[in-house]
């Protein structure tokens, strides 16, 4: 199909959860620390410094290839590829290329109402370069500082094949990356700069284009939908798309050229000498026992276990986080009640601020919320307060709830409210009396007004329904 | 007021012999610090295999807090702050730097002209060269400025000085040495090896230096339990030496022949059988290993860009202008023909013709030795074609001075061990013979070595030293 988009994606993530890097011995906690702090030799890169293989390093990118459904390769090598840049203290970052830890894989995402199978073409180790800090904005600046903090960090790449179809699916196949990442336990993708993609697009019949350094999740689906509709307006007036590498401007939500195919990088890799190919033979089969359950295992579990449907079970599962808050709440709560409170109100509030669930408020408070609803103290609408209200101000839920006047009023006292309701609403009396259906509604709404929402809905109906009949 | 003590002492006349020397042996010294060494040995503070005894060290091993240059002005000022391993086990055996010695830039040679800092002098022949790249250290050695010395050989760089200077130089088993803060020419060919003024010393040195190191990957601790001067015995009875055909003949000085061939008879008649033996592949070994060591040359010598350390001239501009200016100011024209043409054979397109075919010939002549020593237990070749050669004499001609390696470049690129020891003299100037041995064969080497060395007599002092 002409003009079909097509995108690749190469996915670095940084294996943030290892305690050292991938050739050192310096602490992988390196954000927010004095520029050039967590450095060594090593990492610096210092004439006769040596690297040494993080062994636990290797072991994560066998459970990520794992994962992914790859091969798993029996000799691994290490390659030099060479460039000049000031970030890349050796002049050469090592990397792989013949011969990746793993291979082959497939991921299955969903398409608009189709299941879009990925092929990886595969998994491996690299380091990370330092990081350039600019005064200002690039453009302006007239000097660049390095910071070698970050040199030397451990990073997977995943290379998938071109079979994803849309900037969605490319977020979605992202999403899920990281999922996968995060129930491994080998990455943290809420750090900064703990992932970076790099994709590559075109319109079928079209040039590639690849854009480079996409930094955020969101980011990804953004310079995608920029990119491919550059692509689509030149292609409506005529103008043909060259093969290039571009930049993606995150603040400015555009792509710029970096270089066209004349211009390509000449890399020259060869086996870095100073390591010596890796035998994992054995390893594979010993990693995969310790692999830990995976989300789709987990989704088939929560609906085994917790009795919830399956769009709760996807929705759950879908976060790591949010699939153990959810458990520590289940464990207390009816668990079905649990699944719609957690999947549909608090994801949903969550998603409305664009936060973290590690950043909502801790499991316990949840209990307590479903608690005091099942008791009857509060209302549905009333909980749904209390968590606006914590998400936004914080706070206690039980001196929200008091503090609001969101406990569910008496039953003598909605009794009186629906009285006087009806004293003052004789016309609507009348209406509904005459069979119109919306004078109940107003009559139930204006209860509702007077007791503030306190009154339960369920409550009100029956209540009034019984006096109408009286009257 | 106390007397100096007797390493003091030596310490002192040691130094003042450097401050007279017409060798330029050494880049840097380190007397304060050396002083203080052996006044602590003198005080009986120190203790270990080396007390007291003067090591000088090839300026391309780090050592901490005491300028680095490799012999090249893009290391100006460069202070590394941390030690090579092999400088560590130094100290820790009570070793006492002398200095850091002068060489060939970045390694890149056979005679010590191409440093920064000037050619050092042959001690037997002031207008001749002392050999390369380790030049300064078998200067030194030579000419009495150190007892013992380091230097580091990537395709001959200890064994060449060994033979123009008339003493003993060891290039260990690739893996045996840690190369950790050895600063990189071509890595997956060099080790630092010792150079003395005999086989004893050479193997004391040996037997500091060499063991497992695990900051770097590709050593090994194969032969850690081995103590190299357990092998200093007088027998080589039993033992079957080779003589590689393809060492003699073409290229080689008539006076050199000789003397190997003396060397092997005398060999003979202590109780070693000999017989020849064929290494076909030698031929190619040259150019093979000047591809991969250009190749990697190229890559190793990426770091060098002026931001971080080291020379640092003009203004700063944008990055690519600024680190061009400073590689093309602070590397000299060897360095450069060598980071060029290793780039060129690296590229795309070229790689396979190149950068693999070496790699494979590399493997046969593996092959070629792993076969030899099925039969025989070392192997004697020259060490050099020919002795030191005058200052200048192959300035004009890169090539020329290429072919000096040509019996030492194959023991690299296969990995074994070789020793260089003295057997003689083309008029004044020395002669050396290498013997080749299997991985980790360095007893066996050693054992016949220090045989040949207390037969004969060929360790000399220079005149006037």
């Amino acid at each position: 199909m002409d003009g079909e988009v097509i995108i690749g994606l190469e996915i670095h993530c940084q294996l943030n959860k290892l305690n050292s890097k991938l050739f050192c011995g310096c602490s992988t906690k390196q954000q927010g620390l004095e520029p050039n702090v967590m450095t060594c030799p090593v990492c610096l890169g210092l004439p006769g410094a040596l690297p040494v293989i993080n062994k636990k390093a290797v072991e994560y990118a066998i459970m990520v290839g794992l994962a992914l459904n790859c091969k798993i390769a029996e000799h691994t090598q290490f390659y030099r590829k060479n460039y000049y840049y000031p970030d890349l203290p050796r002049g050469f970052q090592i990397t792989q290329y013949d011969y990746p830890i793993s291979s082959d894989g497939i991921l299955i995402v969903e398409a608009d109402g189709e299941e879009r199978l990925v092929r990886i073409r595969r998994v491996h180790m690299e380091e990370d370069p330092g990081r350039l800090v600019h005064q200002g904005s690039i453009e302006t600046s007239k000097f660049v500082l390095v910071d070698y903090n970050r040199s030397g960090m451990p990073l997977i790449e995943v290379v998938t094949e071109p079979d994803l179809r849309s900037p969605k699916e490319a977020r979605r196949f992202i999403n899920k990356i990281r999922n996968i990442l995060e129930y491994l336990d080998v990455f943290d993708g809420s750090l900064e700069g703990a992932l970076r993609v790099d994709a590559n697009v075109s319109l079928r019949g079209g040039h590639r284009v690849e854009i480079k350094n996409i930094s955020s999740y969101k980011g990804v689906e953004r310079a995608l939908l920029f990119e491919i509709s550059r692509q689509q307006n030149m292609k409506r007036r005529g103008i043909k798309v060259v093969q290039e590498t571009r930049h993606y401007d995150d603040e400015r939500n555009c792509t710029i050229t970096l270089r066209t195919k004349e211009q390509a990088e000449e890399y020259r890799y060869y086996p870095e000498p100073d390591l010596v190919p890796l035998s994992v033979k054995g390893w594979e089969s010993a990693l995969r026992e310790k692999l830990p359950e995976l989300p789709e295992a987990r989704r088939e579990r929560f609906k085994a276990q917790y009795g919830v449907s399956d769009n709760h079970a996807k929705v759950m599962t879908s976060e790591i986080r949010v699939a153990n808050y959810y458990e520590c709440v289940a464990g207390k709560c009816d668990s079905r009640i649990t699944a719609t409170w957690v999947a549909d109100y608090l994801k949903g509030e969550l998603n409305y601020r664009d936060m973290d669930i590690k950043d909502a408020f801790p499991p316990e408070t949840m209990i307590y919320i479903l608690d005091q609803l099942s008791k009857g103290i509060i209302t549905d609408k009333g909980a749904v307060e209390v968590i606006r209200t914590i998400l936004d101000e914080g706070g206690d839920p039980k001196d929200i709830i008091e503090a609001k006047n969101l406990a569910k009023v008496e039953t003598n006292i909605t009794k009186v409210a629906i009285t006087e309701v009806l004293k003052e609403n004789e016309s609507a009396i009348k209406d509904y009396k005459a069979g119109k259906a919306q004078a109940f509604n107003f009559l139930v709404g204006m209860v509702m007004k007077k007791t503030r929402g306190r009154a339960d809905p369920t409550e009100v109906n029956l209540l009034l329904r019984e006096l109408l009949e009286c009257t | 007021m106390s007397m100096a003590g007797q390493y003091e002492e030596s310490i002192h006349k040691t130094y003042d012999r450097i401050r007279h020397s017409k060798l330029n042996a050494f880049i840097t010294l380190t007397e304060q610090e050396a002083l203080k060494t052996a006044r602590a040995a003198d005080e009986g503070k120190v203790t270990g295999k080396l007390v007291g005894i003067p090591v000088a060290v090839k300026d391309c091993i780090t050592t901490k807090g005491v300028l680095t240059t490799c012999g090249s002005k893009i290391l100006d000022g460069y202070v590394p702050p941390f030690d090579a391993e092999v400088v560590a086990r130094l100290k820790k055996e009570g070793a006492v730097i002398i200095g850091k010695t002068n060489m060939d830039e970045f390694a890149m040679g056979s005679s010590t002209e191409s440093s920064h800092y000037g050619p050092s002098k042959n001690p037997w022949d002031l207008t001749r060269v002392p050999g390369g790249s380790s030049g300064g250290s078998g200067a030194a050695v030579a000419g009495l400025e150190s007892r013992m010395a380091l230097g580091t050989d990537t395709g001959g760089s200890v064994r060449c000085p060994a033979s123009f200077c008339g003493i003993v130089g060891i290039k260990p088993t690739y893996g045996l040495v840690s190369r950790y803060g050895v600063i990189a020419y071509a890595n997956s060919l060099e080790q630092v090896g010792p150079m003395a003024r005999n086989v004893s010393d050479a193997a004391l040195l040996l037997d500091v230096i060499a063991g497992h190191d695990p900051k770097d990957s590709t050593s090994v601790n194969a032969a850690d339990e081995v103590h190299y001067t357990d092998y200093l015995v007088e027998d080589v009875k039993g033992l079957t030496i080779g003589v590689p055909k393809e060492y003699f003949g073409e290229g080689t000085d008539k006076k050199v022949e000789k003397a190997v061939w003396d060397a092997i008879m005398k060999l003979n008649k202590l109780g070693a059988d000999y017989k020849e033996v064929s290494l076909p592949h030698t031929k190619y070994a040259l150019s093979a290993y000047y591809i991969i060591a250009m190749c990697e040359a190229s890559s190793n010598l990426a770091r060098f860009d002026g931001l971080r350390y080291g020379l640092r001239v003009g203004k700063d501009e944008n990055w690519h202008t600024t680190f061009s200016r400073i590689r093309a100011d602070g590397f000299g024209e060897e360095v450069k023909r060598r980071v060029m043409l290793g780039t060129y054979a690296l590229s795309e397109g070229y790689y396979g013709r190149y950068y693999l075919k070496a790699l494979r010939v590399r493997t046969l002549i593996k092959q070629d030795f792993e076969r030899a020593f099925k039969d025989v237990d070392v192997l004697a070749a020259p060490t050099m074609p020919f002795p030191a050669f005058k200052i200048g004499e192959h300035a004009e001609d890169p090539l020329s001075m290429y072919m000096a390696d040509v019996d030492t470049v194959p023991i690299n690129l296969s990995g074994v061990p070789s020793i260089s020891v003295p057997c003689g003299f083309a008029g004044k100037l020395p002669i050396g013979v290498q013997f080749i041995g299997g991985f980790f064969d360095e007893p066996k080497l050693i054992r016949t070595a220090y045989t040949f060395e207390l037969n004969t007599d060929h360790q000399k002092l220079p005149e006037g030293f």
